[in-house]
């Protein structure tokens, strides 16, 4: 079994494995961030360039360093490999680089995103990422398009991540949404708005790593963090039916699946389930959601909504004004 | 006179028509080359010393022996006609005026590696050189000279032309294999390498034109005969294709080893600099290799003359040097701007992304309008100083070269031409308002 190590931790791993998930397997600070990769998907990961790793050693064989950083979540590990994360400051800096190209073209609209508080860019873009922009220009712009009535894509929040393309591909059973245009003007297109009519199209949004596909259900109804999230489970002939429900007092806002701390979903579920089923009789609850310390849906306090004095309702409002300032 | 390889019989009136070209000893060297073993015709070229011609310069022997040879599994060999490079013309010239030498290239390559079927993946603004080479394929086809069982020696060989919807990025070789099979033209993610896993998954070799077309005189000449031409490891002769501020533009067959001085003033290359002007800058390989200033293209660092060849160009690396690269030979005189050159060049790579990998997908669009900014009038000083940042954020960081590609020419003149950028931001009254002025801000003259 190759053995690598990173950081100065070793491990041996089986082969065939990434460096990215040897540094999983080894957990704690030195795993690299990753907005593309997925392990749940194949051929996913190589595009977004966060998880970047430096090889100082390239095997027991050739120990020569590599020239460029490497995807640290497409390469493969060689026995002897030597691989530096945190601890190199250069490569630091060329992340810091590569999360700022990540961001020069996102809209600051977390404010009124739904994905925020649940957004792996923010979490990115806190740990890497610069204070100030240093992006003077116009960012580009799509329009929101209906991925049917469930689902809605904003555009211009997406980092080109292809997940949801390999969610069409992989785990839909009828390909209707791929990449159009290309540079910094391509988009994620369901060619001439299509709807994804397959019974698994709501992965989509589970996978997708910022606010550019949502569940049109659960749009503008809260934030994540006010809500309270539960385990449940239904008996589901499509898929698994283990969910997490995002709940607000009795009233189920949200089904969504259940993502491990990497932020990935541990089984995909069926539309009926996520989107059909919003009410808590339709589910056996087996008790609150686990969730990391450090994220900002930890910081509620199950208190209710109108206790905070925050009028929910107009969430819709404000985003519509901030979107047509007109 | 430098030998003519390639270059020979251009001239002959109708070279186009296989009959022409079988009457200048055409087709003579795939007979020869059938008469001998596969692994003979490798070890030929693999003497010759010759260097891929596309812009990387790694040894096309070497590419041929590591392809991978599975029992059972059909091979490809796919020629990169998709040339696009701003400043290079070579391969296009030459398949409109010889299309019979990319065949015989082809069909001899193709033999050597075990392909019983190939492609030629043409680029899509190209359209008339694809009938051009489909009329040629025809042609050799009726002579029995692709098909089933080439001249009686019992190899088939198929030959396809495909045309591509024109992207620059399918001139990379894993984005050419994803459009060559259909897919948006993606690059792939290295490794596996296409030696292993190219087109539909099978050991694939991806050559340029001008490599595959040099392989028929190293096998009429023999590969020993071959490696005398040139200087050191760059053996052979390279195409030129000399644009710019010069007398003569147009397509130039060299023995590698001309120095760059002759090459640039003497009569029989690109006869000196028009309109009696001074040389300024020359960029050597296409629009993605450095940008070198007069004394340091001309000289090496030492003060040595540089010489067109791999090794004398790249000379001293990034700091002093460039490379040799496609061989698009760009010449700029004292009155070019090297700011609008390089916007030009910018706004190029930012159309031409594919927008798979975050640092090129974003970066070469920032770049493009921090240039812009800077060529009308808005610069600051440390707009250059962020220009130079993001340039060093993309190199190296992207799937494929087109992110160092963009970076390059970027990083190489604010290296040699930072004060020309001063220049733009420091005195913004004194810039021409001339056509490319009203390019660069969208506007139409009257309204100005």
């Amino acid at each position: 079994m190759p053995k690598v190590t990173i950081d100065g931790h070793s491990i041996e791993v089986p082969e065939g494995t990434t460096i990215l998930q040897a540094a999983r397997m080894i957990g704690g600070d030195i795993v690299p961030p990753a907005m593309c990769y997925y392990s749940k998907l194949k051929t996913s990961g190589g595009y977004c360039r966060t998880c970047i790793v430096k090889v100082t050693k390239g095997s027991e064989k050739d120990p020569r360093p590599m020239p460029k950083p490497v995807a640290s979540c497409r390469t493969t590990v060689m026995d002897g490999m030597e691989v530096q994360n945190t601890t190199a400051p250069d490569l630091l800096d060329a992340r810091k680089g590569v999360v700022e190209f990540l961001l020069i073209n996102h809209p600051l609209d977390c404010p009124i995103c739904d994905q925020a508080g649940e957004c792996h860019l923010q979490d990115l873009s806190y740990q890497h990422g610069l204070a100030k922009s240093r992006y003077e220009f116009k960012r580009r712009e799509f329009e929101k398009i209906d991925i049917g009535d469930k689902i809605k894509l904003h555009m211009t929040r997406c980092i080109l991540c292809y997940r949801c393309v390999k969610v069409a591909d992989q785990v839909c059973d009828s390909r209707v949404h791929g990449v159009i245009n290309r540079g910094d003007v391509a988009e994620i297109s369901t060619y001439i708005e299509k709807a994804l009519d397959s019974d698994f199209s709501g992965n989509v949004i589970d996978v997708c790593p910022v606010g550019a596909l949502t569940d049109r259900t659960f749009r503008f109804k809260s934030r994540v963090w006010f809500t309270k999230p539960v385990d449940a489970h239904r008996n589901c002939t499509k898929c698994c039916g283990k969910t997490v429900l995002w709940m607000s007092g009795d009233d189920v806002l949200r089904v969504s699946a259940r993502k491990d701390k990497y932020g990935e979903v541990e089984d995909w579920i069926c539309n009926e389930c996520r989107f059909e089923k919003k009410s808590a009789s339709d589910w056996t609850i087996e008790g609150p959601r686990h969730i990391d310390r450090t994220s900002v849906i930890s910081a509620n306090h199950y208190e209710k909504k109108k206790a905070l004095k925050i009028d929910v309702s107009n969430q819709s409002k404000i985003e519509e004004r901030a979107h047509n300032p007109k | 006179m430098g030998r003519k390889l390639l270059t020979e019989n251009i001239n002959v009136p109708g070279i186009q028509s296989l009959s022409v070209y079988r009457q200048q000893g055409g087709y003579e060297t795939l007979k020869k080359a059938l008469g001998m073993t596969s692994d003979a015709i490798v070890e030929e070229v693999k003497k010759s010393g010759l260097r891929g011609r596309g812009g990387a310069g790694f040894p096309t022997g070497m590419k041929w022996s590591f392809l991978a040879k599975p029992e059972g599994v059909p091979r490809h060999l796919v020629c990169n006609a998709d040339e696009s490079e701003p400043g290079t013309f070579k391969d296009r010239y030459m398949m409109e005026r010889i299309p019979h030498l990319l065949i015989e290239g082809m069909a001899i390559g193709s033999f050597a590696l075990g392909a019983h079927s190939s492609y030629i993946y043409i680029r899509g603004e190209m359209m008339y050189v694809f009938h051009i080479l489909q009329r040629a394929i025809d042609e050799a086809y009726e002579a029995g000279l692709l098909g089933k069982n080439i001249m009686g020696s019992g190899y088939d060989f198929d030959l396809y032309v495909h045309c591509g919807a024109g992207a620059y990025i399918c001139g990379e070789e894993t984005a050419l294999i994803e459009s060559l099979e259909g897919k948006r033209g993606n690059p792939r993610i290295k490794p596996p390498f296409p030696a292993i896993k190219g087109l539909w998954e099978r050991p694939t070799v991806v050559n340029n034109v001008e490599s595959i077309m040099a392989v028929v005189p190293i096998i009429k000449m023999g590969g020993d005969e071959y490696a005398k031409i040139g200087i050191g490891k760059s053996t052979g002769t390279k195409l030129i294709s000399a644009c710019g501020h010069i007398n003569k533009p147009g397509v130039y067959e060299i023995e590698l080893g001309v120095p760059v001085e002759e090459f640039i003033y003497s009569d029989e290359y690109c006869g000196g600099i028009r309109n009696g002007k001074e040389l300024k800058a020359v960029v050597a390989g296409g629009s993605s290799v450095p940008v070198l200033p007069k004394d340091l293209i001309l000289k090496l660092a030492n003060g040595e003359p540089r010489l067109m060849s791999y090794e004398s160009l790249s000379e001293g690396g990034f700091a002093t040097g460039t490379m040799l690269g496609s061989g698009g030979f760009i010449v700029m005189d004292e009155d070019t701007s090297i700011v609008k050159n390089l916007w030009t060049f910018t706004r190029f790579y930012h159309h031409e992304s594919c927008g798979q990998c975050s640092p090129c997908r974003e970066g070469t669009g920032w770049m493009e309008k921090l240039l812009h900014k800077i060529l009308d009038g808005h610069g600051t000083l440390s707009d250059v100083d962020l220009l130079w940042e993001i340039q060093s954020k993309i190199e190296g960081k992207t799937i494929c070269p087109l992110g160092d590609a963009a970076a390059w020419p970027v990083a190489s003149a604010i290296r040699h031409f930072r004060h020309e950028f001063e220049e733009y931001v420091k005195n913004p009254q004194n810039i021409k308002k001339d056509h490319h002025y009203y390019r660069v801000n969208n506007i139409s003259p009257e309204f100005a």
